[in-house]
Parts: structure tokens; C-alpha cells; sequence
């Protein structure tokens, strides 16, 4: 099959994936318990309001007449507002998916700059000191708690050096350099947690094309070693650390809840934590929808790039 | 030669501009939550209230000893058998998009506080029938009932005046982007991230107010809220936990205020609501016994490090309201295993619900360790926050933990909780004497008779106890030493009058 057939084939099953996707969430949500208009109202409950709430909302509705008005309104492009601040669910979506974007492009960067050095060193060096350190590092990027992490970094570069904002964020189009400060420990945060990861696969990929057979042949033609590592047995690692970093990219962009809630950063897992705690539906439906696409999209890419680097599997595909 | 004049010219002028944006003065303020629509009418987060202080003033306020003040009014007198109240408004207030304050603006405040679908404002002025405009600057409120904290009322949400041409325009968006005449004017706001606001060059009371700029971050997580003020990112916290005070007062750049708070922590008792009714609601001395096995002050000292003030009745032991002759019992587990003897109940076990946040969770360990003296069984059921609300509507609970953030009048406090037919009567709770007392305390509009409804209305309230009120916390507010002037006020909202950042 060709590529582009291949990818076709593939984005057609998008729209039932989404389908199944929303009925699931739209369901699952219906279990939580507890009243979203009691939710809405907080600590007030004029019994009043909270009945106009339930009818403004259609919550006074069977709940397949509820996902009916909410699909139609979304084949429009219209998904709904979010009850708590009023803001349509489609301009917060607008406004935090570059900021997931960045902090999921700045991670997974950090992510792949240790951990596939890190993973190849391990593989190379295996037994010897620096490997042992390497994976030191990527355990300890894999085990170390998020918030944990989060919480010392900020302790150490906002509160005592005062070198990096503690949190927030600012965006790129306002100021570069703010940005960059804002965005470099949540970066770094979730890039170690996600690098570890990477680091192991690749050391395990590594180890194994080192020993086959086509690496042995290439070493006994006297190709220099530095050749060997990189060209011959790196490439073909690699190929199941791309999937596995689709995945992970896939992961990041959903939103990185606990980061996002020590950074302040306003970013798609705190919108859908926030969103679900306040019985929030429409956010809570769109982040999912939009960040299910995502992912399907991603997972996509990843196997067009595996596609790409390794020649064997076009005739598979 | 003439492109150098031009390019010197450009980077003075840069540099100028620089200048003046480096010496704007930014307040950060550190919020709990993300607030709910910044719209007074259908707004019911607290956390929204200290954000309206900056972009809406209200008609009237309070003053940290709880006296009403003029805001956007200037006074206001009670009509004849308390059916109407005539209020003065100040001249020349201009609201941030330019259009005039005035009694006609008022009237479109008050008639869309009370159209409005899902208006939270209505049980709060819904006496008000008809808004007279007596001349430009003076309006009256007719009303169905005589309500004297009708004034109170007016110094929250239900008094915030809005533009009434953004109102008209952005229809029910209008929380997105608040048009009102306070002391900021609305910039943006990136929801879960900031909200933005910047001076207003025309507000009435601008020689008063000495910041450029000001922030709300919301950030959840208490350590990085405190971690945040430490290293100078935010300027003010709002709510700082009791755990945290010994970090913030052993750091020399840092302040920390406290005032107690206007409202209360309480365990609501279902005393008729549903079959769950019957355990609690089956005799008095039973919510009696429990309320003498339970020691508050040990509460306060092992959960709370001494920080709150123990409580018993719905105004705090500093209100003018409270009344003296009725303080806190001492813990008395014989008279509570007497008292569940007579009833019938030796063995009385009972389920409270608590959701799922630490200082709830922590009390609620300490009042089951309690009971457990007194003979009685006090089962945890650990509910999310919503369901919890949800179960207490509905009547499935027999007991749960939970509070009310208070109101400046003490008719906000109890009036909708105990009446029978109370909006937040979740209890069920009915004594026709408890609702002739606290509706004559709504028409007495002389402080001191008031006072005397009230404390027989508390006299009541600790004998039929459909309701533990367990204590008051203490409002913490987190400064940098570079905020001066801050005054702390019991609901907890920044007033941003006479605040400087040095």
C-alpha cells in the first residue's frame, strides 16, 4: 500500500474514533455524581436560579437529548460555553492549545536531548560507569514525583537564585524572553519524566541491533565505530523510540495536570481537572474531543515517520 | 547624517517608553481558585468577590468593623413603615466605557438583578418590587416586605453597578468582560491563568488609589501560591492556610494579616428531610449530646496550630451580634452519655459525610475520636465536594461538613438556613417561632431590638441544634513587605483604596 493511501485509510477512521470518543466521555460524565447545577451554584442555592441554570443548560433534559444538542452543535463548529465563566469553550480551546503546544514541544526537545544520548551511552558503555550514571538519570527522571520536582525547582531558581519566574506564563508574541523564563522548569519538569522513558527504549533498541548480525558485518569491515553507532544501529533503533515518542508527544498534549497546576500554567489539564471538578460538561467535552484528535493525529505522524525511516515497512503497511 | 538624527530620536523615545513602563507599579495577587463569570448578577464563587473589588464598586461597602459605609451612594433613608428606602448617589461617577452613574442606571441594576434567568441576586433583594427615579441622583426602592438588610445586601454583588450600555450590548457574555466603575478598569482574562486590570483615569476616587496595574493569578497549590510570594512573583495572597503562617511569619520580607471571618464551619444535622431524617431528627438531646461530646478548642489547637476561634452560634464571638450569655459549652461526655440515655439512644451511631480537602478530613478525625468517648459510633463518608451539596439537597445525609463564607448582616447568616421554607434549609429544620422572630428582625431596623430577636433566635438555636456551628476561621492575607496600607476586612475581599507598593 502506498503512503498516501495508508494515511487516508487512516484518517477516515478518525471520525468514528472521535465519535466513540465523545459518546464515551459524554457517558462517563453522566456517572459523576452530584448535580452540575448544584455545582454551579457553589455555596449559594436559591432553588430559583438553579432551576434556570438547569434549563439554560439542558440538564433538565434525558441525557441522550442532552448529546444530541451538543453533537449538532459541534457539527456546526459551536461547542457550547463553559457554564462556569461563561467563556465559549472553542475560544479557551483557541487560547490554550498553543500554550499546551510549546509546553509539549519544550518538553519533549528537553525530553530527546537526554534521553537518547543518554540511551545510546547506556547501550555502548553498558556496564561501565557512565552507563550506570545514565541510567541513574533516567530513573531518576522516571521515579521522581512531578510535583515534587516542580515544587524544589521553584524553591531553588525563583525563591533563592531568583533567576526564573516561580510561575505563570507569558506569551511568546508578548515577550520572547519572559516566555522562555516561564516555560523552562514545567519544560524541564515533564522533558526529564518523558526523557527518562525515551532513554530506557532506546537503550534497549540500542542493545539489541548492536548484537545483530549486519552490525558484527559492519565492524568487521573495519567501519570506524563512531559509523556503527550512529549510522548503522542508531537508525534503526530508532524506529520503535519514534512511535513511542508520538505516543508520548501524544500524552504531553493532552495537558500535564499536576505541572500545570505548580506552574500556573493555563494550559488543557488544568482547564479539564477545573472543568471537571465544576461538573464543567461543554470544557470538559471539547479539551477531550480536541485532545483525542490529537492524539489519533500524532499517533499518525509517528508511524508516517517510522514509515519514513525504515524502507521495509512501505511493503507492509 | 539625517537617518542617525532619526534613528537617535526613535531610541530616545524607546527608551522613554521604556522608562515610563518600567516605573508602572503591577500589584500580582495570588487567588485559590479561578473565579466563576465576572458578572455580579449570576456570580456565586467567593473568589470572584475580590476580583470584582477591583473593576466594580458597589453602592454601599462595609468598613472592617462591619459599619455600612457609602460607596457609589452617598446615603439613604427608610420610608415610612420601612416599605421603601430612598438612596443618594454620588455625582459625577462615570462608569469605564465613558457612560454616566446615575438613578437611571440604578434602576437597570436592580430590575436586571431581578430579570435575569439564573440570577443568584434574587433571593437577596427580591423584596425590592418597583425602582423610582426621584431626580438624577436619587432613587427609591419599593419593597413588598420591609428588609432591612436590604442596605447589606447592597454592599456585595447585589450593589455592584454595571454599565448599563455593555450590559445591553454584551447580553448574557457580559462576565467575559466587565464594564463597571471601580477603581480598574477590565483588560483581560486568560481563564485558569490571569485576569488583568489597569487604572481607570476617571475613577471617582482616584487620588485614593496608587496602583497602575493589577494581576490575579490563580495557582491552586498552596506551596507554590507561598513559594510564589517568597520570591517576589506575587505581591499579595489571599486565604493563606494556617500550616503555612510559621513559613511566611519567619520570613523577614514578608507580612501576614488576619481578621476573623464573617461566615462559619458547620456540621448541617437532617432532621427531617427523607427517611435519613430519623436517626438525628428523633429527639433533641441526642444533636444536644453530640454537640457536648465534641471540644472545640482541641479541634483548633491539633488541626488549625490555634489559629481560629471556636464557635457556636452564626455570627462570630467579635460580632455586635453575638450573644455573650450563650459562649461556647465546655466538653461534658457524662451529661452526653446522660443526655443519649434519656433520649433512648445509648448506642447512637451516625454517618458524616466530609469531602475529600485536608482541614475537613483532619477535624472531622478528631470530632469521631471525641464521639467515641461519648458512646457514639460517627461513621466518615468521604464525597467530592459537588456530591456532597448535591447529597444534602436531596435529604441523603445524616449529617455533613461544610460551611457558609457569611454575610456583613447576621440575617445572611441565618434566615435561609433555618426558616422553614430557607433556600439552604438542607435540615429541614422548622419552628414557626424561629420564622415570626427572624422576620421581625428583617422589619426592626433599630440595631439594638434587632439585637435582642437575635439572641433569642440563638437561645433557640442551641437547644434544638439542627445545625453544629463548630468555628470561625481566621482570614489570612499574605503580603511582601513592599505592600503598604492594606487594611484586612472580615469577608476577606483586597480593598484596593489607599494600598501602595513601595
Amino acid at each position: 500500500m502506498t503512503l498516501p493511501r495508508y494515511v487516508a485509510r487512516r484518517l477516515v477512521v478518525l471520525v468514528p474514533t472521535l465519535f466513540f470518543v465523545s459518546l464515551l466521555i459524554f457517558s462517563l460524565q453522566q456517572l459523576l455524581p452530584g448535580d452540575a447545577a448544584v455545582a454551579l451554584a457553589g455555596e449559594e442555592h436559591d432553588p430559583v436560579a438553579v432551576a434556570a441554570i438547569r434549563q439554560k443548560y439542558h440538564l433538565d433534559r434525558p441525557v441522550p437529548i442532552q448529546y444530541a444538542i451538543w453533537m449538532g452543535r459541534v457539527l456546526r463548529g459551536d461547542f457550547g460555553e463553559s457554564m462556569r465563566n461563561k467563556i465559549p469553550v472553542s475560544q479557551l480551546l483557541a487560547a490554550k492549545l498553543p500554550v499546551t503546544v510549546e509546553l509539549a514541544v519544550c518538553s519533549m526537545a528537553i525530553a530527546l536531548l537526554i534521553g537518547i544520548p543518554a540511551g545510546i551511552i547506556a547501550a555502548v558503555k553498558q556496564g561501565r560507569p557512565v552507563a550506570v550514571a545514565a541510567n541513574v538519570l533516567a530513573l531518576s527522571g522516571l521515579s521522581v514525583p512531578h510535583f515534587w520536582l516542580g515544587i524544589m525547582l521553584i524553591l531553588l531558581f525563583a525563591v533563592h537564585l531568583g533567576w526564573l519566574p516561580a510561575s505563570g506564563y507569558v506569551s511568546p508574541w508578548e515577550d520572547l524572553r519572559r516566555n522562555l523564563a516561564t516555560i523552562a522548569l514545567p519544560s524541564f519538569v515533564l522533558g526529564t519524566g518523558v526523557g527518562g522513558i525515551m532513554m530506557r527504549h532506546t537503550r534497549g533498541a540500542m542493545v539489541e541491533t548492536l548484537g545483530a548480525d549486519y552490525v558484527r558485518t559492519a565492524r568487521a569491515k573495519s567501519v570506524r565505530e563512531r559509523m556503527v553507532v550512529l549510522k548503522h544501529a542508531l537508525r534503526n533503533a530508532l524506529i520503535p523510540v519514534v512511535t513511542l515518542g508520538a505516543i508520548e508527544f501524544g500524552r504531553l498534549l493532552s495537558g500535564a495536570v499536576l505541572t500545570e497546576q505548580i506552574f500556573a500554567i493555563p494550559g488543557f489539564g488544568k482547564m479539564l481537572v477545573d472543568g471537571v471538578f465544576n461538573r464543567d460538561y461543554a470544557v470538559v467535552q471539547g479539551v477531550v474531543l480536541v485532545s483525542a484528535g490529537l492524539y489519533v493525529l500524532l499517533n499518525l505522524a509517528g508511524d508516517v515517520l517510522a514509515f519514513l525511516v525504515n524502507p521495509r515497512l512501505r511493503g507492509s503497511a | 547624517m539625517r537617518s542617525t538624527r532619526i534613528l537617535t530620536a526613535f531610541l530616545v523615545l524607546a527608551l522613554l517608553e521604556a522608562g515610563v513602563a518600567s516605573a508602572q507599579t503591577v500589584l500580582r495577587i495570588g487567588l485559590n481558585d479561578d473565579p466563576d463569570a465576572l458578572d455580579p448578577t449570576i456570580s456565586r464563587a467567593y473568589v470572584g468577590r475580590l476580583v470584582f473589588a477591583a473593576f466594580c464598586d458597589k453602592l454601599f461597602d462595609v468598613t472592617p468593623d462591619l459599619k455600612i459605609v457609602p460607596q457609589l451612594a452617598t446615603g439613604y433613608e427608610w420610608g415610612a413603615g420601612g416599605r421603601s428606602v430612598v438612596i443618594r448617589l454620588r455625582p459625577g461617577v462615570k462608569f469605564h466605557d465613558g457612560e454616566p452613574f446615575n438613578a437611571e442606571a440604578v434602576r437597570f441594576n436592580i430590575e436586571r438583578h431581578l430579570s435575569t434567568p439564573g440570577s443568584f441576586r434574587k433571593s437577596e433583594i427580591g423584596e425590592i418590587k418597583t425602582v423610582d427615579i426621584v431626580n438624577d441622583l436619587t432613587v427609591r426602592f419599593n419593597l413588598a416586605e420591609p428588609l432591612v438588610p436590604l442596605i447589606a445586601a447592597l454592599t456585595d454583588r447585589s450593589g455592584m453597578m454595571v454599565s448599563p450600555k455593555a450590559a445591553r450590548e454584551l447580553g448574557d457574555k457580559f462576565g467575559t468582560r466587565p464594564v463597571c466603575a471601580g477603581p480598574f478598569k477590565f483588560v483581560e482574562r486568560v481563564a485558569q491563568g490571569k485576569i488583568v486590570g489597569e487604572r481607570f483615569a476617571e475613577y471617582w476616587d482616584k487620588a485614593n488609589i496608587h496602583v497602575d496595574r493589577i494581576e490575579f493569578v490563580p495557582i491552586t497549590d498552596s506551596t507554590a501560591r507561598l513559594a510564589n510570594l517568597r520570591s517576589g512573583d506575587l505581591q499579595m495572597i489571599e486565604r493563606v492556610s494556617p500550616t503555612d503562617l510559621a513559613q511566611v511569619r519567619a520570613d523577614g520580607k514578608l507580612k501576614v494579616v488576619g481578621i476573623a471571618e464573617l461566615g462559619y464551619q458547620m456540621l448541617p444535622l437532617n432532621l427531617n428531610n427523607g427517611p435519613r431524617g430519623k436517626v438525628l431528627g428523633a429527639d433533641p438531646r441526642i444533636r444536644q449530646a453530640i454537640d457536648l461530646a465534641i471540644d472545640r478548642e482541641t479541634i483548633i489547637k491539633t488541626v488549625f496550630n490555634n489559629e481560629y476561634l471556636p464557635g457556636n452560634q452564626f455570627v462570630s464571638p467579635v460580632s455586635p451580634f453575638y450573644n455573650a450569655k450563650l459562649p461556647v459549652k465546655r466538653r461534658d461526655v457524662a451529661r452526653a452519655r446522660q443526655l443519649l440515655r434519656e433520649a433512648g439512644h445509648p448506642n447512637l451511631a451516625f454517618t458524616l459525610i466530609v469531602p475529600p480537602e485536608r482541614d475537613r478530613q483532619e477535624a472531622a478525625l478528631v470530632i469521631q475520636a471525641m464521639l467515641a468517648e461519648a458512646g457514639i459510633t460517627m461513621t466518615i463518608q468521604t464525597q467530592e465536594n459537588v456530591t456532597m451539596l448535591s447529597a444534602g439537597r436531596k435529604g441523603d445525609f445524616e449529617a455533613y461538613f461544610t460551611f457558609w463564607s457569611g454575610r456583613p448582616d447576621p440575617d445572611g447568616n441565618i434566615f435561609a438556613f433555618t426558616t422553614c421554607s430557607g433556600g439552604q434549609n438542607d435540615s429541614k429544620y422548622c419552628n414557626q417561632d424561629v420564622d415570626a422572630i427572624l422576620t421581625k428582625a428583617r422589619h426592626e431596623a433599630d440595631p439594638a431590638e434587632r439585637k435582642k430577636l437575635y439572641d433569642q433566635t440563638t437561645e433557640i438555636m442551641l437547644r434544638d441544634l439542627p445545625r453544629l456551628i463548630l468555628w470561625h476561621r481566621r482570614v489570612f492575607t499574605g503580603l511582601n513587605g513592599k505592600v503598604q496600607g492594606f487594611t484586612p476586612h472580615p469577608d476577606g475581599i483586597i480593598r484596593f483604596k489607599g494600598l501602595k507598593l513601595s
